[in-house]
């Protein structure tokens, strides 16, 4: 394996690495107010097509970013509005949010197929560092979206943990009566949080049409959702571990492409011989692996997933 | 009207409040004068949540008019009444387990920024104002349910609360506890704050309290204006209307019958994987009541979790009739004659969304069977049995079981574990927050079943009732049997001491 290409590879990582952190970081916000959002695929999925649409109009990366970033939060709010506001099972509309989205957003591209996006991100090199061997290029020679998810998880981190904002939202996910009591709006931070974590996915989506694979095709994110909603517990509900995990996670998701181009052997096997729709599952191989190894290594302790987890929340009953 | 209004710190008027199927309050009536300690009594079922819940914003009432401090107030939600000064203290306690005390205490009335340390430290400076220790660093779920009733009761302290409201606060405290409660109660009302004390515990009203109001199926029914003036047995004429009460007496001893159930060197893990139980040696006889005596969290919950099948046991060996059963499921297990009453009544023991018939049939389905089919018929006319044998009083079988009251439950409850004749029964806070009816009708079937045969564990943490009804006592600490105890011959200091660990050797 060249040099090259092992660099290539870990930069791969870090770009696959920030699409699935993105989305799950507005998973995790979800998830903490309480709220399992399953149309990460679909918001995503959604950003993806309005993102690319934008940026063909206006020729503006930020722009597409943010108009992205925008239609993720109101696809997101119709899963607030069924499943906080009214009450709904939250598995069920998050599912809907999920095939639903995808059928959107197959319909508003239909006509832009194949069309060669003239605006996308440009890498970022920061002066000074971008030129460190092997670093140089890995961390300091992204796209601006990395180092803007950078900054994001740490935003994120310090509203959880500083504010009282972040202390509303992490006790809603704990227990609704409780925060209702102390008058917290149980719907304004639960509707909130959906809809950040919305934006985040429908961002991570325009990642993946303006830089990582520039163009729309249905079917674009390819599961990249779904691992995010498995990222959230992998990183145990936490920013930090969650950044550690969307490495591991973007290292798969790299690799997955790559391994056929390595000449090498694994266990007597030539790796390029391997079926590329096997390897293709692997990220997903992961996923189960991981979840396995989680869950029996929390068996004895408390829950660390929020204890208000999916259960919506109405004054009155008794 | 005004300046009338301004005497009372609180005055409900008129209050009626209608849930489906049931008329929780029908115009009560509740006056609270400032500086007070006002106890709100009457039966399980009488309207006194729901009288609360209204003042702290919960509930909006159908009519009725509230007034806080002199101001009439129309509460939208929790965070009005709050607003107005009103502070709950709720049976079940708000706090969120995976937050720190301070965290606790600040939730709703936060700076933007979160300065920990800071929080703490006026966190810590409030609790020693008020002779109330708490760690302010603690996640709350490490706290003893002492602990976390105090946390309440800061939270509303911190909010300057001019009313606080505490709905059974005695039922999960220890005796000293209760009496530092008390101490910290009287502290706040000579402050001038007023409190609003729900108990069913009439000595404690009669020890805490000034003045009482008491409700009867929605209705005020009696106003006390100077509680050293009355008895207790007046009280609880005034709440039950009539003069029965009091506990069941128990059936002179009988002949201890052949052992039913033993346990043999157990020990099990709690949820976080600690210790619960260790080594725990015991055994009951047909025939007999055994108590067991301790404070909640040494072990009681874990112990009958163990005996029903619904924990491993990591060391040990349980025997139903000399049938080792260890580790065999709960359905298997009331094949053999275990029934259990679990302390979490509608978490664990019914499904408060099913329907009557549906939570009376769920153990004993295999006997309502048409063929491989469940017979509707056999399944109602089961459930009616069950329902005027054990004096349920329900609206219409079909409908979900989450608007019966407490007492109500548990005797469906308790019906549905005794139908099919076990031969050990295992019941856990059977009479915990029932009326004093219901108290009386559910220890009535504890002693039949002994009288019957049965072999009965009874866990409770009222002393009263395992004095009078057991026939061994068993006191538990910190997951050890660390006594046995007649109940005739043991002076309660004996036992209050073997509760706090101090067993004599």
């Amino acid at each position: 394996m060249s040099e090259e290409a092992l660099v290539g590879l870990f930069v791969a990582t870090v770009q696959f690495g920030t699409l699935v952190f993105l989305a799950a970081l507005g998973e995790l916000i979800a998830e903490r107010a309480g709220v399992l959002n399953l149309g990460v695929e679909g918001m995503m999925t959604m950003g993806a097509v309005s993102g690319f649409m934008v940026g063909l109009e206006t020729g503006s990366a930020w722009a597409a970013f943010i108009a992205a970033a925008a239609v993720g939060a109101l696809v997101g709010g119709l899963h607030a509005l069924v499943s906080v506001v009214l009450g709904a099972d939250q598995v069920v509309s998050g599912l809907a949010l999920t095939i639903g989205g995808l059928g959107l957003a197959a319909y508003v591209g239909r006509n832009v197929v194949g069309e060669r996006p003239e605006t996308k991100f440009t890498d970022l090199g920061i002066v000074g560092l971008a030129d460190i061997p092997w670093f140089g290029d890995i961390f300091f020679n992204q796209p601006p979206v990395v180092y803007v998810a950078v900054l994001l998880g740490l935003a994120v981190w310090f509203v959880l943990t500083r504010t009282r904002w972040g202390l509303a939202l992490r006790a809603v996910g704990e227990s609704a009566p409780t925060t209702d009591a102390v008058g917290h709006s149980v719907m304004a931070l639960r509707s909130g949080a959906v809809m950040v974590g919305g934006a985040f996915a429908g961002a991570g989506g325009a990642f993946l049409s303006l830089y990582m694979a520039p163009g729309w095709t249905e079917g674009m994110v390819a599961g990249r959702g779904w691992i995010a909603v498995a990222l959230v517990i992998f990183g145990a509900w936490r920013p930090g571990r969650l950044a550690l995990g969307a490495l591991l996670f973007g290292f798969t998701l790299a690799l997955q492409p790559r391994l056929q181009s390595f000449d090498i052997e694994l266990l007597g096997v030539d790796v390029s011989s391997i079926s590329p729709a096997l390897l293709g599952i692997l990220p997903f191989v992961l996923t189960v692996l991981v979840l396995v190894i989680i869950s029996w290594r929390y068996r004895h302790r408390p829950s660390v997933a929020p204890a208000a987890l999916g259960l919506p929340y109405r004054r009155e009953e008794r | 009207m005004a300046s009338e209004n301004a005497d009372h710190a609180v005055w409900l008027r008129g209050i009626e409040k209608q849930f489906p199927g049931v008329i929780a309050c029908a115009g009560a009536d509740l006056r609270v004068r400032p500086g007070t300690i006002h106890a709100l009594l009457g039966e399980n079922g009488a309207g006194k949540t729901t009288m609360v819940n209204v003042l702290a914003g919960v509930y909006r009432p159908d009519a009725g008019e509230v007034w806080v401090n002199g101001q009439r107030c129309s509460f939208h939600s929790p965070a009005d009444a709050i607003a107005a000064g009103v502070g709950m203290v709720y049976q079940e306690f708000r706090l969120v387990p995976t937050l720190t005390v301070a965290e606790n205490i600040v939730l709703g009335s936060a700076p933007r920024l979160l300065r920990s340390v800071e929080i703490e430290e006026r966190v810590a400076e409030l609790s020693a104002a008020y002779g109330m220790v708490a760690d302010p660093t603690r996640p709350v779920w490490q706290l003893s349910m002492g602990e976390r009733q105090r946390v309440e009761i800061l939270k509303s302290l911190w909010r300057n609360a001019s009313v606080l409201v505490m709905d059974e606060p005695t039922a999960v405290l220890t005796p000293g506890e209760a009496a530092e409660l008390g101490a910290a109660l009287r502290a706040m009302a000579e402050g001038g704050r007023s409190v609003i004390y729900i108990s069913h515990k009439l000595d404690q009203v009669v020890a805490f309290c000034d003045e009482a109001t008491v409700l009867r199926q929605g209705k005020t029914v009696a106003t006390v204006e100077d509680l050293q003036e009355v008895d207790l047995t007046s009280l609880a004429e005034m709440m039950v209307g009539s003069s029965e009460g009091g506990y069941v007496d128990r059936p002179p001893a009988m002949e201890a019958g052949p052992e039913v159930l033993s346990l043999q060197g157990v020990c099990a893990l709690n949820d976080r994987g600690l210790p619960a139980l260790i080594d725990i040696n015991m055994t009951v006889h047909a025939g007999e009541i055994v108590g067991i005596v301790g404070v909640s969290g040494n072990g009681q919950k874990e112990l009958a979790e163990v005996i029903n099948g619904l924990r491993r046991p990591t060391e040990g060996r349980v025997t139903v009739k000399e049938l080792d059963i260890t580790g065999a499921s709960p359905g298997d297990l009331y094949g053999m004659g275990l029934a259990y009453v679990p302390e979490d009544r509608l978490g664990v023991g019914l499904a408060p969304k099913m329907s009557v018939v549906d939570n009376a049939v769920v153990r004993s389905y295999r006997s309502q069977r048409q063929g491989i089919f469940l017979s509707i018929t056999k399944c109602v006319k089961f459930c009616q049995s069950l329902v005027e044998r054990f004096a349920v009083r329900v609206g219409r079988l079909n409908d979900p079981i989450a608007g019966l009251s407490g007492g109500n439950l548990q005797r469906l409850l308790l019906g549905r574990e005794l139908a099919e004749q076990p031969s050990v029964l295992v019941a856990a806070q059977p009479s915990r927050g029932l009326d004093v009816q219901g108290v009386a009708a559910i220890q009535g079937h504890l002693v039949d079943q002994r009288a019957a045969g049965v072999g009965v564990l009874l866990i409770s943490e009222d002393l009263d009732e395992l004095l009078a009804l057991s026939d061994r006592l068993l006191v538990m600490f910190e997951g050890r049997i660390v006594g046995e105890y007649g109940p005739d011959v043991t002076p309660r200091t004996v036992l209050g001491s073997a509760m706090a660990g101090k067993a004599p050797k």
